[in-house]
Order: C-alpha cells, then sequence, then structure tokens
C-alpha cells in the first residue's frame, strides 16, 4: 500500500440487551475508544459510520441518533449501508489521501430493539416478485445448506459443529450474547424451524456498537507502541438475483484474492494465523473456509473435523465466538476487525488464543448466502 | 422487552407507488394468461426468467421475449415451518429454487401439492432434481402467486 494505516485502538460493547438508549449507548463506546487512546473529539479528522438506519433500526435518520454521539458532528464525516466491513475500508482511503490523519469508525446495531432478523431481511427483498414468494436471508440459508450438503456430502452433523465450537468458545468472551457448552446432538435436536438449519445454527439478533480509531503512519506511531495495519482488503459482490447464482460459487474467493494480493499473502492457510468470519448461519464457516482457500472445494466438513479451526489449532476461527455467539446485524463485520485486532495485540482476554498471531483475516457478509463479501488482513 | 427504562413500541406504514415497467408489467401480465415468459440475452443467449430488460452479465438488451416451459427441475428448497412479523407465505411451505426446462437460472417459487404438515412426508417426497409442474389458481390477478405453486410430477 501507498500510504500505511493502522488501528491503533478498538472498543465494543456486550451482545446482550442493554439499559441504555442507541444515543446513550453509541456515545459510551466512542468516548470509551477516544479515552483508550488518550485522544479527545478534537483530535478525530473524519468519522466514517456503518448504520442501517430503516430495517435495522427503525428510528429515524441517522444524524438524529448517532451524529453527534459519534463525535461526528462539525466534521467531514460520512456513512455507509450494508457490508460494516467497508466503512473500514472507506476510512483507511481518507487516511491514504493524506489529508486526514486520523480517522473513527463507527458501526451501530441495537438488535433488541429490531424485529426479528428475518422480518428485516425479508424486506431486503424485491416486492414484485421474491418478496411475495416469502424469501428472507435464513429461508435462502436453508437452500444454500442443503445444495452445499447434496453437493460435497458435507453432514449435517459437520455444519452443527460450528455452533458447538463457536457456542464453546463464547463462554471466553465476555462480550457474546449467547454462548454455553453443547454437543452435537443439542445442536440438531434445537427447534428445526426451517429445514435443514435448526434453531442453534442460526445466529441471534444482538447488540454491538463498534468503535476503531484509525490512523496513518506517523500518527499511529505516536498514538500507540502496538500500531495494528490494514494489510489488504478486498471485497466483491454478486447479482442481486437469487435465482441467477451458484449459491455455491459465490464472491468470497474473489473479495479473498483481491485482499490476498495486496496483502502479498500466496498460502493463506499457512500464512493467516487467526480468522474471524461471519457465519450467521453455521454450515457457513465451513464453506466460506473453502472459499477463503484455508482448506480445498468441498472440504469444509473435514475441515472442522480435523480440529484446525479450534481455539488451541493451527487456525483459530471465531475464538470470540463468532456471530454465531453476537451478531450485531449491521456491525458484525466490523465487530470482526476487532477481534482480529485484539488477537493481534494480545489484549483479547481469556479468549486470546495460546499461538502468536502476527497476521489476521477479518470477514463480513451482507445479503442473501453471501451475495456481498469483504476481507480485510490485518498485521503486526 | 425487559428495558429498565421505558420503552416506545414503533410501528411505521408508509405507502409507495412502486412502477413494475415495462418488463415486468408484460410478464406479470402474462401470469394471467398461464403464461411464464423469460427474456433471452442477445449476447450470451441466456434465457432469463423471470423476463429482464437486460443481461446483469454481459449488460447488453435482453429483449428476445419468449414463453418459457412450466416444468422444470427442482435445484435446492428449503422447508420452513415457522412464522415472523410480515411474512406473506403461510407456514408450513416449501421455498423452492427451480430450473424451468430451456432456462438457464433458478426460478424461485413453492413446492406444494400434498401433505405438508409432516416432515417425514416431506422428506420422501421432494428431493433435490425431482420434476416439477405448475399448478395455477383460477382467479388470476398479474400476480406471481397466479401460480399456487409447484407440484411434483
Amino acid at each position: 500500500m501507498v500510504n500505511k494505516v493502522a488501528i491503533v485502538e478498538a472498543s465494543q460493547n456486550a451482545g446482550a440487551e442493554s439499559k441504555d438508549n442507541f444515543y446513550d449507548q453509541a456515545y459510551r463506546v466512542v468516548k470509551e475508544v477516544l479515552d483508550k487512546a488518550g485522544m479527545v473529539r478534537k483530535d478525530i479528522d473524519t468519522v466514517v459510520s456503518a448504520s442501517s438506519d430503516i430495517f435495522h433500526g427503525g428510528i429515524s435518520c441517522a444524524n438524529a441518533y448517532y451524529w453527534e454521539s459519534s463525535a461526528a458532528f462539525l466534521k467531514p464525516g460520512s456513512r455507509q449501508d450494508g457490508e460494516s466491513l467497508f466503512a473500514l475500508a472507506y476510512a483507511s482511503m481518507r487516511i491514504m489521501t493524506g489529508k486526514h490523519d486520523t480517522a473513527l469508525v463507527v458501526g451501530l446495531c441495537k438488535g433488541s430493539e429490531n424485529p426479528e432478523n428475518d422480518t428485516c431481511t425479508h424486506m431486503y427483498t424485491d416486492p414484485f416478485y421474491q418478496r411475495q414468494i416469502g424469501l428472507n436471508e435464513t429461508v435462502a440459508a436453508a437452500m444454500q445448506m442443503r445444495l452445499y450438503m447434496e453437493r460435497y456430502g458435507v453432514t449435517e452433523e459437520q455444519c452443527a459443529k460450528v455452533a458447538v465450537k463457536n457456542l464453546g468458545n463464547a463462554l471466553r468472551n465476555p462480550y457474546a450474547h449467547r454462548k454455553g457448552m453443547y454437543t452435537v446432538d443439542d445442536i440438531l435436536n434445537s427447534e428445526r424451524v426451517i429445514d435443514p438449519l435448526t434453531t442453534m445454527q442460526i445466529a441471534p439478533k444482538s447488540e454491538g456498537i463498534i468503535a476503531l480509531i484509525l490512523a496513518s503512519e506517523d500518527e499511529a506511531k505516536k498514538l500507540t507502541n502496538k500500531p495494528v495495519w490494514l494489510k489488504g482488503y478486498g471485497s466483491s459482490l454478486d447479482t442481486f438475483n437469487f435465482g441467477d447464482r451458484d449459491l455455491l460459487n459465490g464472491q468470497l474467493k474473489n473479495a479473498a484474492s483481491r485482499a490476498y494480493k495486496m496483502a502479498g499473502i500466496t498460502n493463506p492457510g499457512k500464512e493467516v494465523d487467526l480468522a474471524e468470519i461471519t457465519e450467521p448461519y453455521a454450515f457457513q464457516e465451513l464453506l466460506w473456509c473453502e472459499d477463503l482457500g484455508f482448506c480445498a472445494p468441498g472440504e469444509g466438513g473435514k475441515f472442522i473435523d480435523s480440529g484446525v479451526t479450534q481455539r488451541d489449532g493451527a487456525l483459530p476461527v471465531n475464538a470470540s465466538g463468532g456471530v454465531l455467539a453476537n451478531n450485531p446485524y449491521v456491525s458484525r463485520g466490523l465487530q470482526r476487525a476487532v477481534e482480529a485486532f485484539l488477537q493481534i495485540r494480545g489484549e483479547a482476554g481469556e479468549h486470546q488464543v495460546g499461538k502468536k498471531v502476527k497476521t489476521a483475516l477479518a470477514h463480513g457478509t451482507h445479503g442473501f448466502a453471501g451475495q456481498c463479501h469483504a476481507v480485510a488482513i490485518l498485521g503486526m | 422487552m425487559a428495558k429498565e427504562f421505558k420503552t416506545l413500541l414503533n410501528q411505521i406504514t408508509l405507502p409507495y407507488e412502486l412502477a413494475y415497467g415495462a418488463t415486468w408489467t408484460r410478464f406479470f401480465e402474462g401470469m394471467k394468461e398461464k403464461k411464464i415468459y423469460g427474456t433471452k440475452c442477445s449476447k450470451c443467449g441466456r434465457v432469463l426468467v423471470p423476463a429482464r430488460t437486460f443481461c446483469p452479465q454481459c449488460f447488453v438488451d435482453a429483449d428476445q421475449w419468449l414463453e418459457v416451459s412450466q416444468e422444470g427441475t427442482l435445484l435446492t428448497w428449503s422447508y420452513a415451518n415457522y412464522r415472523y412479523f410480515g411474512m406473506p407465505t403461510d407456514p408450513p411451505f416449501i421455498s423452492a429454487m427451480i430450473l424451468l426446462d430451456g432456462t438457464d437460472v433458478g426460478f424461485l417459487h413453492l413446492v406444494a401439492g400434498f401433505d405438508l404438515d409432516d416432515f417425514d412426508v416431506v422428506r420422501q417426497k421432494v428431493k433435490t432434481g425431482m420434476k416439477v409442474k405448475a399448478v395455477w389458481e383460477d382467479d388470476r390477478k398479474g400476480h406471481i402467486m397466479d401460480i399456487s405453486y409447484f407440484e411434483p410430477l
């Protein structure tokens, strides 16, 4: 990259329902990140927020709730809808221009206040055709899961193992919303709401205000002795029309290859030390691991069986518990970046992995069956 | 919600008037006559259904209209037996992606025409790759649900 960009500090809140309103909650998280960085509001040059004012917010214009509470007024700020990792990229680009030395990225979601995720994602469909036949993200994911199992022979048990791993990992994460020691049978015997998916293979709806402070190279070195650098980034969007896509040959491969190229990664399975990926449905972690090049196509089931992605494995995936444990729908991609950042800094607390993390991957996805993907590579 | 402080139940209803446009007007009007229309891309030759104004891949007009088959192959499906606010379809239902014969993209609709209440029956009956056929409503309104569902052949 031409001009380097670092993440110098990050903060988040817990996924369970809080007593705060949206406005106060956003203020507290943003105040916390500034305090941790030893900064005040005027030290922030620009702000990019990731939010969804309509379906996942239901309040009013972004400015009403987020603008003041994210320290953004009187600043050259902007806001972004859709996959929240895009906001990280946009803020980084602002710093790369050389016009800004610091940027604040704020992801905003208060899931406890919202209708069910399926009610919101049902509204993502076009109103003429797909909405009338009851399509939503979970219906789409269930169709993708069946195709995945039937084409590659991945089993329901292997898919359920993702939930066992991630909800178990979440026991060590104080921010996680859903957590517990479960067996594969517990997961498969949970309510079969939309076959082949059972309730515990579907992410909850959680709260998640996420704040990250980015800085230029010179500024980062003044602000911290542990900067975490953005090494690479890539994204790709598939066609909207759900029926036009091969659900097992999506755009994550393209997003990842763009990010790997920028970061100079040629063998992701060896060079990435840890990954935080967005798996709102358990089986998607397996499919995304294939698309990220961690294992061969169709081998996602065997990959989880091997234990490589466990917290103490060679390539821990979702040591935080991932999105199955904590699903602030709008800000979940940025939350993956925060978790990757914490692991590189060695500041993930109880869920810090044992191995040294020099390079970590954060992944976000938005839309039905992975219509849109974004991948960020962070490193020391 | 068990909030410590007061909450406001806020339900918003707003009227919008959305244009179908020429292509989708023709497609949905065709449903009244029990016809499923697709359009063919002038470059890649793919038959797209429902009909489109342009091919999203080639980004050229898809202006050759054709009536497509009402039979096809089940590409994948899911069995929904739950409710959420705003749901337009009564559970249980089977969401299906169907490759209509002679077309090149999945057509989204429902599979039904047998007892859906017993999931074991459903699993016996519904198989990816099976042939299905459109079943029409008697009273058709130019709506995607003018097709009641697709039934196994």
